[in-house]
């Protein structure tokens, strides 16, 4: 049977919140009855290195326990009834997002492997034609050293990219996301 | 055992990130190229939304105010498949339009073109078990921007689905058959291959329409498919 054509994407345009903003949300870990809360900040910048002021970004995680609120994870790991694991956060007029949520646990990559904690991020403006796929990793994590992912980026500043950055003392991250430059953001192909 | 992937999408069917016509994509498009990332557990799920989330109502754009808002009604409706032709059930859409004048219920939109009081231009609505969703709406109309001179964006709604996984999330734009604007716009002509392209234009369908009330447009969408099929259970 021959394929259908896949419906070409489009912009979200300048005016997205007038459709998605209805379902942001900036705090995944209301309701959650597990895990550490934290909180990730920073700000999306283009190519000129202006803040981006009407970016959003989708979040998507495990729970504390790294299973998926989904049914094609069939780990044998908890559900948490709270936590859904699902973000939709803008920018401000500033450039600037702030989410709080908890910090998920391990999840299972391809092989034997396991992943480093991390939420997938799909990125959307005005301006792209198309959503694009980064993932957040935590500084203060050992697993990131194995985790199989990461491995996949062979610079080590490009990797850098993708680690938010833990403030001393608090479970607070930092996280800025570069479209273009030298800081440029690790997108994915996936 | 690793999860089935989702394929990529059709060959020639997604636009390029960059796409120097429309201004924006410059300084907004990747510019290094994407590493390749094999699909693991993460990607392959993703945000499952219930009916809870929608009311029945929120599907009519032209009921959420005191009074009905001007111009054309219309009723645009489709099915949500895959590449296979698999429904995709119980999926959340949500759309957002200028007005009939061509002017968005929006503070960034400043065009010189009249405000609807009683239309503010968002709906949101669920597939049913065999993907089908249905809209009430207005015609929006064309609308001016400063991508280059005279440029007029062609009459459009955006759509955002999400489907079964983070992998299927879609936000496209839906256009009207016959519309003179569309040769000329450079978000309609990222997507090079002409039939790819023409996905996009909804079709008039007089099935949907109903006698002394409103035209009906089709607009069915496809997703991203799978490899193989998962097994369920």
């Amino acid at each position: 049977m021959s394929r259908r054509i896949t419906t070409p994407s489009q912009t979200v345009g300048p005016y997205l919140h007038l459709g998605l903003t209805w379902l942001n949300t900036t705090d995944l870990a209301k309701g959650a009855s597990a895990g550490e809360p934290i909180t990730v900040s920073g700000t999306v910048f283009d190519g000129d290195g202006a803040p981006v002021p009407d970016a959003m970004l989708e979040l998507w995680q495990a729970n504390a326990h790294g299973k998926y609120a989904h049914p094609e994870d069939r780990q044998d790991k908890p559900l948490d009834q709270g936590f859904m694991g699902f973000g939709r956060v803008p920018t401000d007029k500033d450039g600037r997002f702030s989410f709080r949520t908890i910090k998920p646990g391990q999840v299972p990559g391809r092989g034997n492997t396991m992943q480093a904690p991390h939420i997938l991020v799909a990125v959307f403006m005005r301006g792209m034609l198309k959503h694009a796929y980064t993932r957040i990793y935590f500084s203060d994590e050992a697993a990131n050293a194995s985790d199989p992912v990461l491995a996949l980026v062979e610079s080590p500043a490009r990797r850098q990219t993708l680690i938010a950055d833990r403030a001393k003392g608090k479970a607070e991250y930092r996280w800025d996301l570069h479209m273009q430059g030298g800081q440029e953001t690790v997108f994915f192909d996936c | 055992m690793d999860p089935i992937g989702y394929r990529p999408s059709t060959p020639g069917s997604q636009p390029n990130y960059l796409h120097p016509p429309y201004k924006s994509t410059v300084k907004r498009a990747p510019g290094k190229p994407l590493v390749l990332l094999p699909q693991t557990l993460t990607e392959v799920t993703g945000p499952i939304f219930g009916h809870d989330k929608v009311a029945p109502t929120d599907n009519d754009l032209t009921k959420q105010h005191a009074g009905e808002p001007l111009g054309e009604r219309i009723i645009v409706g489709g099915q949500v498949m895959d590449e296979d032709g698999r429904p995709v059930p119980n999926t959340l859409i949500e759309i957002w339009q200028c007005n009939a004048a061509g002017r968005y219920n929006h503070p960034v939109d400043q065009h010189d073109a009249p405000i609807d009081a009683n239309f503010t231009g968002t709906g949101r609505a669920m597939t049913d078990a065999e993907g089908r969703y249905q809209f009430t709406s207005i015609k929006p109309g064309a609308y001016p921007w400063r991508n280059h001179p005279n440029a007029w964006r062609p009459a459009h709604i955006h759509l955002s689905l999400f489907g079964p996984s983070f992998m299927t999330r879609l936000v496209t734009q839906m256009y009207f058959p016959g519309d003179p604007l569309l040769p000329f716009d450079p978000i309609f002509n990222c997507v090079a291959d002409p039939v790819a392209r023409d996905r996009m234009i909804s079709q008039f369908d007089l099935e949907r329409t109903v006698p002394e009330w409103a035209l009906g447009f089709r607009f069915d969408i496809v997703l991203r498919g799978r490899n193989a099929t998962p097994m369920v259970g």
